[in-house]
């Protein structure tokens, strides 16, 4: 599979360099303009647009749309097509994540760059389709069964939707592993402004292909070229010959299953390409934080009735500002413990019964006060519940 | 300025593209943010529908209205489910004959915008036709800009019933007083 992104061809299709679109069609922007030229998936509300978006404009850059038959299919084939030698994605909500998680491991044990949308709605099972929620945090970080790493990031915007959709494709690329936009229904069904960037304002990441000989290439390892713990990518039909198995692994690929420093030198390196790198490959935006001493920490939909709350607070003269996470995954630890240093109080505000909550009162310091600020049923909470957990402090 | 605004009406009338071009037109045509979100029923049609956009010259943090600055009616199930959240003083626009039961104590703006596209040869624009209205009441937006947006959001071999559906719109709620 070959595939040549045409920055020309892909702005014409998009069209106007300002326009007034879904949170999910801007994810399907995004792929677009990082250049991803596969999707395989299978709709889902309210993740259904951004398949609609794809099935729509991927044909007309000579990309590839798939619906498969389910989720598990889905993220098999954007595998696939990631191991043919392109960038590939599929988006999906709850139910379909859930099903996605065999593969997401297998994606994570096989290095397989690609990205994955969950516009996330309640759950457990099959919920409340048309209703925003963010209930699949832990699930995205602990799905699968088994030690690893994951890299999720959260937008709070529709403009983000698009910017970070290219960001995960870039880091999916960087430390080929799975990444996963985790926005939810309510960003994904919003409408707001995007301006689509022109080539000269992005940073594309561009897969590191194997160079060296054939006959000492060694595709599981750390790479052979450049100082890094990620392998350099055999792409299928290269002429690198390469084994890929979702079974513990030698260096070369094969099986490798009966012994334990084979598992714990693979997983090690699986896990720390990533976890090296945390505090670099993390992002937060910190909003009146200077003189704060009550903070909010929250990502994604919630953080929007959360900067409203700290707009209200000022206005009343309170010390109030907010973390939010643009990355939750790996978890930005050292920020969040610099932050609970300096102020008194933390509020964590997420659509679920409490879920970053837990990892924020891992890594903050003991007499920081850390308070969840929980809702559930598909509405985000109101800028004026927000400021009730406050006043409570006060 | 900030206007929290909702355009209601049943499934299949429009609703959603008519708040789309109110929140299109001010944030790609003036320099405004904006917001629009919306929420509907499983039915695609029937079924009361809303549309809501949030117009402001700043930021907009939480993008929900939280008190209805102006709301347009379409039908009567959406006007008797949705005015539960109208700030006082809001400007309240209805057709009459789609949302007959409208009294409701307070002086409200009653413009005919169905049959203003009925004579126009299609009541498919009669969103089109409130939107007109609900700028010619309201002037939140510049008429331009809305025109444009217009334009820019419905089919090419339709612009011109858009467009007319649009200006008696307009001219309509320029000339429409509260009763």
């Amino acid at each position: 599979m070959t595939f040549e992104r045409d920055p020309v061809r892909i702005r014409r299709v998009l069209g106007d360099k300002v326009q007034f679109i879904q949170g999910d069609m801007a994810v399907a922007y995004g792929g677009l303009l990082a250049g991803c030229s596969f999707f395989g998936g299978y709709p889902i509300t309210p993740a259904s647009e951004v398949a609609e978006g794809m099935a729509r404009l991927l044909p007309r850059v000579k990309g590839t749309f798939i619906q498969m038959e389910d989720e598990i299919a889905s993220l098999a084939a954007t595998i696939g097509a990631a191991w043919g030698g392109v960038k590939s994605m599929t988006a999906t909500s709850g139910p379909g994540f859930s099903l996605m998680m065999e593969n997401y491991g297998y994606a994570i044990m096989t290095e397989t760059p690609c990205v994955i949308a969950n516009v996330q709605r309640t759950g457990p099972s099959t919920g409340q389709p048309t209703l925003g929620a963010q209930g699949d945090m832990m699930q995205v970080r602990w799905g699968s069964h088994g030690d690893m790493e994951a890299i999720a990031l959260c937008p709070s915007t529709v403009q983000e939707c698009m910017d970070m959709t290219i960001e995960c494709f870039n880091l999916a690329e960087k430390y080929r592993h799975p990444v996963c936009l985790m926005t939810d229904g309510e960003i994904g069904h919003l409408r707001e402004k995007v301006v689509i960037p022109d080539e000269d304002e992005m940073d594309l990441f561009e897969r590191v292909l194997a160079t060296i000989d054939k006959d000492k290439f060694i595709p599981f390892s750390e790479s052979q070229t450049r100082d890094s713990k990620v392998p350099d990518f055999p792409t299928f039909g290269s002429g690198y010959h390469t084994y890929v198995t979702g079974l513990t692994h030698n260096d070369k690929g094969f099986p490798a299953t009966d012994k334990q420093p084979d598992h714990e030198r693979l997983i090690l390196r699986l896990t720390s390409k990533i976890s090296d790198d945390r505090e670099k490959l993390t992002s937060v935006e910190e909003i009146e934080l200077d003189d704060a001493e009550v903070a909010f920490v929250s990502f994604g939909a919630s953080a929007r009735p959360c900067e409203s709350a700290v707009w209200d607070a000022r206005k009343k003269g309170m010390k109030v500002g907010m973390l939010r996470l643009k990355t939750v995954w790996p978890f930005p630890r050292d920020v969040v413990t610099k932050l609970s240093k300096k102020v008194k109080k933390i509020i964590v505000v997420e659509m679920n019964l409490g879920q970053i909550y837990h990892v924020v009162k891992e890594y903050a310091v003991k007499d920081c006060e850390i308070v969840l600020a929980p809702k559930v049923g598909g509405d985000m909470h109101l800028p004026h519940e927000l400021m009730e957990y406050l006043e409570v402090s006060n | 300025m900030k206007k929290e605004i909702r355009i209601c009406g049943f499934g299949g009338q429009g609703v959603i593209l008519a708040g789309f071009i109110i929140g299109k037109a001010a944030c790609v045509f003036s320099d405004y943010n904006s917001v629009q979100s919306q929420s509907y029923g499983p039915e695609a049609r029937g079924g009361a529908a809303r549309s809501e956009v949030i117009i402001s010259d700043e930021k907009i943090g939480y993008p929900r209205p939280i008190g209805i600055d102006i709301m347009a009616a379409m039908a009567q199930e959406a006007f008797d489910a949705y005015r539960g959240d109208l700030r006082e003083g809001a400007i309240i626009i209805i057709d009459p004959d789609l949302v007959p039961r409208n009294d409701i104590g307070t002086p409200i703006y009653r413009v005919q915008v169905q049959k203003i596209a009925e004579e126009l040869g299609n009541k498919i624009v009669t969103n089109i036709t409130m939107v007109g209205a609900l700028i010619g009441i309201t002037k939140i937006l510049d008429t331009e800009a809305v025109k444009k947006a217009v334009i820019d959001s419905v089919p090419k071999k339709f612009k011109e019933l858009n467009v007319n559906a649009f200006e008696q719109g307009l001219e309509a709620g320029t000339n429409a007083r509260p009763e």
